[in-house]
Parts: structure tokens; C-alpha cells; sequence
């Protein structure tokens, strides 16, 4: 049995506009130490699958279907069962580093409260364990920075601090939502090897959620492409960047700019994210797709094996794109 | 951090002789005086009190020696309606009762106020939820002038268990029904400042990770959510402290209790010129101390805030 298993795994929100489905029936697992990216535009419901799973959905949100994490059921459980999962086996970093971590606190007690909450580890040891760990993402003096308030890092440096901290109890499941999107590119880029590097050394499973197909490349074994809260795609990385077969796959992949060519005007998808609040009937993608058939408004085929490890819902035979 | 409380002091003193100014020109622009009655004084009697008392004398002098009596010789005049009494007298007597009851007053709606609140946003629209807001409605309702008979017709003609009024030196049997009186309204509304304050601050995304980290909710309200919160509650406060130090007029005459409050509303009434501006500095002075307390505070809660 996989580490994570997630089934049929939807989440709706209660709004004044009417219900929104953001996350519709979605399923996949990870095992042990793999790393997984999910990959979509903003409103794919990539970011409420991960607040699903850890049970961090906002009070208006309602997860249905399963998420279980070692065999142990999330979607539900109460608070006791989530808050010995949470930090302890999956740990998890957010987007924006700038309001992620508590402005009233010193960045020491932030993180020795996560050891004395579940290590049972004294004040004085846990402030010293969390040093050590500031040290290993590359934060200098950081006995000395471990006193500082939040505000007196800069972005990249808080982020460092949003992952030594969700390292802290050795997490067998690191989810990281868009840990990148709010830094600007170098340090995107020293963020992600510093992810790497982690990843490696302490070898848990990785989440990694993100719009940028470019750090899905570099940094996952497999990729999973999301769509109007839809699985349309997965496969393991290295095929999906050959020969992505699903039209919006194949879009995303389109829309990257390329050095290489350098006259080429940018492409965009046409068209814009479906509002969520209608739940579409068929393909979710149906108005923007280029490829689209007659029955692809009234029907979305459920995710199929069409090769080995690579499956895709879409109606449009991998032939014909 | 000391520099700058200097400062605020400094600005104080200009702030207080605006206030003396304004006050002054106000209280004179009323008509009637100190000496106006139903029995009209014979005019000669009435120049001479006119003159005992320095009234006949252009407004700015009449200013010019009060602010003189008062910074020299830290003194604030003879009352002009309790005769043989001065100013200095009266506050140093009244002061202190509606300091007592004032504080312990404070105290109470703070500390209720806080935790209904707080106990509200956290289960939102839950019975408790329910209870407090309807607890908070109902006491913002109630305005302390039916709250204290409500208070004696139950405690004192029914029950019998505690006096109607009188101070007895601030003994704690007669300072129940003042605080409970006192503090009620301002509990509603620190409870409703409270809980708005509290829902906004759930939804930051300190508080999500906060969740993430598995810590219990008492942990991520008590460390990470009730600090922020505090900040609009805390600027309400400030006032709210002095005006609650310096009593009550409907408090103060309800149970004869001696305090200040009764004595601001009399000054007023009696054109006692002198009593009116004594306590106009009093509350003057502690408005601008306490407002420079919830600065400093700030401080402390927030870190961006240096001084």
C-alpha cells in the first residue's frame, strides 16, 4: 500500500454566489520518498487538495472522498488524529513567506514550539535543534538570526525559515504549495535546489505544487496535470516533457517561453479557467481546447492507463492531437 | 523608547493649555455664574463676591493666574459653590472612590469582555457563539441608569443581601453594584470589538500555519491569534480606562458613593468654575497619559513598532 493513497477526493466551498466545486473526484498516490508535482493554473484546486489533505480547508470548505495517509483516514478525522499527522508526518510550506510565518513572534519560538509540541523536547534544546536546522537550509549566524522577528528577514530568507521549520520533526511527507511564486527568480532558483538538496539528504515525499512547469522539470519524478479541479493527465516526468498527450498538456507546454526561438510570438491558451461555481458537464477544458470533439461537452472519460504509468482523461485519441 | 515618551510629554503641556484656553472661554461663554440664584444678590454683594473671587477681572488675567496657581502651587483654586472647600480637597476625596470602583470595574469588563469575545469568534455561529453575542446585545442595551435600580430592586429589596448605596471608606459590600453597573456596557462592547477582531485575524495565514504545525486550538488562539486580535481592542481601552476611573455622575448619585463623577456634573450645573476645570485637567491629563500607555503598548505587541 502507498504511503499516501488519495481517493475520489473533492472539495467544495460554500459561497454567497452558490457552491463552488474547486476539487472534483481527484486520485493518485505516493509512495515513499517519491516527489510529485501538480501543476495547473491558479483556481485548479491544486492548492485546496493540499488543504484537504492536511484538513486546513478554510470553515466555509467541506472535503468529501478519502485521503489516507500509513492507512490512516484524513478527510474527516478529527482534530486529535489530524494534529498528530500534521508537522509530525506531513509538513507543510506556503506560498507566501511574507505572511506565512507569525509577525508577533520570534522566529525561535515559532519554531521550538513545533519540537515541544511533538518531541516533548524542553525550550532551551528545541531552540537549538531548530539553530541546527536554519543552519542545514543555508541561513547564516543562525544562532544569532534565530532571535530575529520575521520582518527583519527578506523573502527568500523567510521561506528558508517556512521549510527549516516544517523539516523540524523529520516529516515522512513534505507538501510545499507554491513555495517559489512570491520570490523573484534568483531566488526561486536557490529556494528549489535548496529543496532538492533537502529532499535528498532527508529523503522524504514530496508534494510539490506549483503553475511553473519549468521547476515540475527540475525537481519531480512524476507530474500530475490539474484542470478544473480534474485530473487531466499524470505521468512520469521525463514522457510528459517528450510527449505530452493531453491537449491541455500540450497547451502548457506551448506557453513556455523558448530561447531557442527567439522571433516565435508567446503562446496562450485562448479563453480563460472555467468558472467553478457551474460545475462543468464534460471536459472542464472543452471551450478552450483546439482539439475538441462533439461529445466532449457532455462527457469526460475517467483517467486511463493509455501506456505504461501514464494516464489521461480526454476523448481525443493520443494519435489525433 | 524613554526619548520618545519625553517627547509625548513634551507635546502634552501645549495640549493642556489649549485645553485650558477652550475650556475656560467655554465655561464663561455659558451664561449665569457661580453666584447666580433664584434670589437675586444685591448687586453690591454680588461685586464683591465678583471680586473675592477675581471674576471681575478681564477673562486672559483670570487665566493667566489660574494657570499660574496651578503649575506654581500645584493649586486649583477654592470651589466657588462648596464654600470652604478647595478644589485640590474635593478631587483628592472624590478621586480615589472612583478610582476603586473605576479600576476594579475595568478590570472585570476587560477579562469578561476578552473571553466572551474570543469564545465567540472561536465557535462561530456555534450556541456559545449565540450566547455571548446575545449576552453582549443585551448588556450594550441596558444603560447604567436602569441597571442600577434593576441592580438594588434585586440585590437590596429582594435579596437583601447588599446596601443601596453609601461608600463606607470603599468597602468591598458597597462597591459590588457600582462595578457591575459600571462595567457592563463597556464589557458588551470590548466582547463585539473582540469577536469582529478575532474572526479577521482566524483568517490570516500565520494562523493557518500555526494549524499546520498540529498544534491544539487553544495554542494557536492563545499564542498566535490573541496578540493580533488585541491591537483594535486595545486603542478602545485607552478612553475607555479614564472615562471609567473618573466615574460615573449616574453611579455616583445612584449610590452615593462621593466620587467624581457627581462633582463634574454638579461644577456644570453650578457654574463652580474652579471644580470644573479641576476635573476638565484631571481627565485632561490622564486621557493624554493613557493614550501614551496604549502607544507604548503597541510596542510591545507588534515589533515592527519602534520607537
Amino acid at each position: 500500500m502507498a504511503m499516501l493513497e488519495v481517493s475520489n477526493l473533492s472539495v467544495s466551498f460554500a459561497t454567497p454566489e452558490g457552491t463552488v466545486n474547486a476539487v472534483n473526484g481527484i486520485s493518485f498516490s505516493l509512495e515513499k520518498g517519491q516527489t510529485l508535482g501538480i501543476v495547473g493554473e491558479s483556481g485548479s484546486g491544486k492548492s485546496q487538495l493540499a488543504f484537504a489533505i492536511m484538513g486546513l480547508l478554510a470553515r466555509n470548505g467541506t472535503a468529501r472522498g478519502s485521503a489516507k495517509f500509513n492507512g490512516v483516514e484524513l478527510v474527516g478525522a478529527p482534530l486529535s488524529v489530524l494534529n498528530k499527522v500534521r508537522a509530525n508526518q506531513i509538513a507543510m510550506v506556503f506560498q507566501d513567506p511574507m505572511t506565512s510565518l507569525n509577525p508577533y513572534m520570534r522566529v525561535s519560538d515559532q519554531m521550538a514550539e513545533v519540537l515541544t509540541q511533538h518531541r516533548g523536547m524542553g525550550k532551551d534544546a528545541a531552540v537549538a535543534e531548530a539553530a541546527r536546522m536554519l543552519d542545514a537550509v543555508r541561513i547564516p549566524e543562525a544562532r544569532a538570526r534565530i532571535r530575529l522577528f520575521p520582518h527583519e528577514f527578506s523573502g527568500g530568507m523567510r521561506q528558508r525559515v517556512m521549510i527549516a521549520m516544517s523539516l523540524l520533526c523529520q516529516p515522512d511527507l513534505l507538501i510545499a504549495d507554491e513555495p517559489t511564486t512570491a520570490l523573484d527568480v534568483t531566488v526561486q532558483a536557490q529556494i528549489m535546489a535548496l529543496l532538492r538538496d533537502l529532499q535528498r539528504d532527508f529523503g522524504m515525499a514530496t508534494l510539490l505544487i506549483t503553475h511553473d512547469l519549468g521547476v515540475i522539470a527540475g525537481f519531480c519524478q512524476d507530474v500530475i496535470v490539474m484542470y478544473g479541479g480534474k485530473v487531466m493527465e499524470s505521468a512520469p516526468v521525463d514522457p510528459f516533457f517528450d510527449s505530452p498527450c493531453h491537449p491541455y498538456s500540450r497547451g502548457l507546454l506551448h506557453s513556455l517561453p523558448r530561447v531557442d526561438q527567439e522571433d516565435a510570438a508567446l503562446f496562450s491558451i485562448p479563453g480563460s479557467p472555467p468558472n467553478m461555481t457551474r460545475a462543468p458537464k464534460g471536459c472542464p477544458f472543452q471551450p478552450r481546447c483546439s482539439n475538441a470533439l462533439a461529445l466532449c461537452s457532455d462527457y469526460l472519460p475517467p483517467l486511463t492507463e493509455f501506456a505504461p504509468n501514464r494516464k489521461r482523461a480526454c476523448n481525443v485519441p493520443v494519435e489525433a492531437l | 523608547m524613554i526619548a520618545y515618551i519625553f517627547k509625548r510629554l513634551l507635546v502634552a503641556i501645549p495640549t493642556l493649555l489649549a485645553l485650558i484656553v477652550i475650556s475656560f472661554l467655554m465655561m464663561h461663554a455659558a451664561p449665569g455664574g457661580p453666584f447666580t440664584q433664584e434670589k437675586q444678590l444685591p448687586a453690591q454683594v454680588l461685586a464683591n463676591l465678583n471680586a473675592k473671587y477675581g471674576l471681575d477681572q478681564p477673562i486672559w488675567v483670570q487665566m493667566g493666574r489660574y494657570v499660574w496657581g496651578v503649575v506654581v502651587h500645584f493649586d486649583f483654586g477654592p470651589s466657588f459653590v462648596y464654600k470652604d472647600r478647595t478644589v485640590n480637597e474635593i478631587i483628592a476625596q472624590g478621586f480615589p472612590v472612583t478610582l476603586s470602583y473605576g479600576m476594579t470595574a475595568f478590570v472585570l469588563a476587560v477579562v469578561v469582555g476578552v473571553t466572551l469575545g474570543v469564545l465567540a469568534a472561536v465557535f462561530q455561529n456555534s450556541w456559545l457563539d449565540y450566547v455571548a453575542v446575545g449576552i453582549s446585545i443585551g448588556a450594550q442595551v441596558l444603560p447604567n441608569f436602569v441597571m442600577a435600580p434593576i441592580l438594588v430592586l434585586i440585590f437590596t429589596l429582594w435579596l437583601g443581601w447588599l446596601p443601596g448605596g453609601g461608600w463606607e471608606g470603599g468597602d468591598w459590600k458597597h462597591q459590588i453594584m457600582p462595578v457591575i453597573a459600571m462595567a457592563t456596557a463597556y464589557m458588551a462592547s470590548i466582547a463585539r470589538i473582540m469577536r469582529s477582531s478575532m474572526l479577521e485575524v482566524l483568517t490570516l495565514n500565520h494562523i493557518r500555519t500555526a494549524r499546520a504545525k498540529g498544534l491544539p486550538t487553544h495554542k494557536v488562539i492563545l499564542r498566535h491569534a490573541l496578540k493580533p486580535a488585541l491591537i483594535p481592542v486595545l486603542s478602545y481601552l485607552g478612553p475607555t480606562f479614564v472615562s471609567m476611573i473618573t466615574g460615573s455622575v449616574v453611579i455616583d448619585m445612584f449610590f452615593s458613593t462621593g466620587g467624581i463623577g457627581k462633582f463634574f456634573v454638579d461644577a456644570a450645573l453650578n457654574r463652580d468654575y474652579a471644580l470644573m476645570m479641576g476635573v476638565t485637567l484631571l481627565v485632561g491629563v490622564l486621557t493624554i497619559i493613557f493614550n501614551l500607555v496604549v502607544d507604548v503598548l503597541y510596542a510591545w505587541i507588534d515589533p515592527k513598532i519602534r520607537f
